[in-house]
């Protein structure tokens, strides 16, 4: 067990980092998220008043989908990155642990009073991710056989009432189940009474999110990074870039117009050795291109991984840069990401 | 007949004669977890008592592996390299990391003996 923003996580359960990952890329890992926050937003017009804090179209939003999105300040860095889903009643935020505070005070401070922020301190959330995981939840609950990426219902298990989203953060189909902490346990033993599903921890879930690519708040994105440099610029709608009328709107134009100085990119070492968060990326002179935000072992690929900022003009795929690892400069690739491919249900209803 | 001893940073070494064979203990490498890349001397390499001579990677971190005497390099376990999961697998047997010739003046005195080495992750556990 390890200490995470306030909460004590376990790194791994009993097979390893690697076991558990593999098994999650197989079959079903179970994962308790229930440090994320949990956020309702209930009031007429909450949807435009949060398209002020975030890039997202949010009032296009249908009933029963989600989207990925950030909270940006003025100068167009990410203070948080979060999901948004639109309920038939409400508006149902799920945000980073480690930002969840201060997330919530800024949602009070700029929406207006007449907007209710609900922080759920009562429900836990389990993500269930892996190519069973759909076939596991469907015994609980059959509505979900007919979900797509990024669909969200409202359903019931074990007689309480629960939100069931099709998606998460391992690249992988799966899902992200709220429910009351009252019967979390008793759940989470139900679906480990499944053959397919073994328990996760902290440790593979951020080898599983490095492999798909997905950027870790406070590591590959901050409040120093804006999203078109993270490479996240698909999740703001077009009509919300033509509008420009949200917080940090400035810098994202102006990034999306005239180009950025650095890109998130992955990165493959040639060599044995993972470069960590913090090593220095540097071109066959040994001058400054960057820096690695997120590095380590792929065990899908059995192969070092990272990502990091690198200065635009080294980014294509194929680019040659040396990793500076304990004062010698290791070769290495830039790479497309991610480094394994998604396999979310994107499909039509079936 | 060897000898084998411990020390403070979790690490055994089984003396020889002249030779330490070094490696990390199997509490070492349970508290690491999966381990996925060692880096080891150049045999050779002569290293003083305390000195960071080889690296050791798991999943979750890097750690240093530290000669715990003095000595000279004369060999290094291809087969770690090769499958770092030998380290969780053997790691107080085929898991060693390298192998010393003790130097004139290489100083046991102050490792532990396995009973040591319990009491001691006792003490930090």
């Amino acid at each position: 067990m390890v200490p995470f923003a306030g909460w004590s996580m376990p790194v791994q359960y009993g097979e390893g980092i690697i076991a558990e990952h593999l098994h999650c890329r197989a079959k079903a890992g179970l994962f308790d998220v229930s440090h994320m926050g949990q956020v309702s937003l209930l009031g007429v017009g909450a949807d435009r008043e949060l398209e002020a804090l975030v890039p997202a179209d949010i009032a296009g939003l249908p009933v029963g989908r989600q989207r990925y999105t950030q909270f940006l300040n003025q100068a167009g860095g990410i203070i948080d990155d979060l999901m948004v889903a639109r309920l038939p009643d409400r508006l149902f935020l799920v945000v980073n642990a480690a930002n969840a505070e201060r997330d919530i005070a800024h949602l009070r401070a700029y929406l207006p009073p007449q907007i209710e922020v609900i922080v759920h301190p009562e429900r836990a959330l389990l993500a269930l991710q892996g190519p069973l995981a759909g076939e596991v939840l469907a015994r609980f609950v059959p509505a979900v056989a007919a979900m797509r990426f990024m669909d969200v219902i409202e359903d019931r298990i074990l007689g309480e009432a629960v939100v069931i989203s099709r998606s998460g953060y391992t690249g992988e189909d799966g899902f992200e189940i709220s429910v009351p902490n009252r019967i979390v346990e008793e759940f989470a033993t139900r679906l480990l009474d499944n053959p397919e599903v073994a328990l996760v921890g902290l440790g593979a879930r951020d080898t599983l999110r490095l492999e798909a690519g997905l950027c870790l708040h406070g590591q590959d994105i901050g409040a120093e990074t804006n999203p078109i440099e993270a490479g996240i610029g698909w999740s703001i709608q077009k009509q919300r870039r033509v509008m420009g009328d949200f917080a940090g709107a400035a810098i994202v134009r102006t990034a999306l117009a005239d180009g950025i100085g650095r890109k998130l990119v992955g990165i493959r070492p040639e060599g044995r050795a993972p470069a960590r968060a913090h090593t220095a990326i540097v071109d066959e002179d040994g001058a400054s291109l960057g820096e690695v935000t997120s590095g380590g072992f792929s065990p899908t690929l059995n192969a070092p991984i990272a990502m990091g900022y690198v200065r635009a003009d080294k980014i294509a795929p194929g680019t040659r840069v040396f990793l500076q690892v304990r004062g010698q400069n290791l070769p290495a690739q830039i790479v497309a990401l991610p480094f394994v491919a998604h396999r979310y249900r994107t499909g039509d209803r079936t | 007949m060897s000898q084998k001893y411990f020390t403070r940073d979790h690490e055994w070494l089984e003396v020889a004669g002249d030779v330490a064979t070094i490696g990390i203990t199997a509490h070492a490498a349970g508290a690491l977890g999966d381990l996925v890349y060692v880096e080891l001397p150049e045999p050779g390499r002569d290293v003083s008592a305390g000195e960071a001579v080889a690296v050791v990677e798991s999943v979750k971190a890097a750690s240093d592996v530290f000669a715990p005497v003095a000595g000279k390099v004369v060999e290094v376990n291809a087969a770690l390299v090769d499958d770092p999961a030998l380290g969780n697998s053997e790691p107080e047997g085929g898991g060693w990391f390298f192998k010393l010739r003790l130097a004139e003046a290489a100083d046991l005195t102050g490792l532990l003996d396995d009973a040591g080495y319990e009491a001691f992750l006792g003490e930090s556990a």
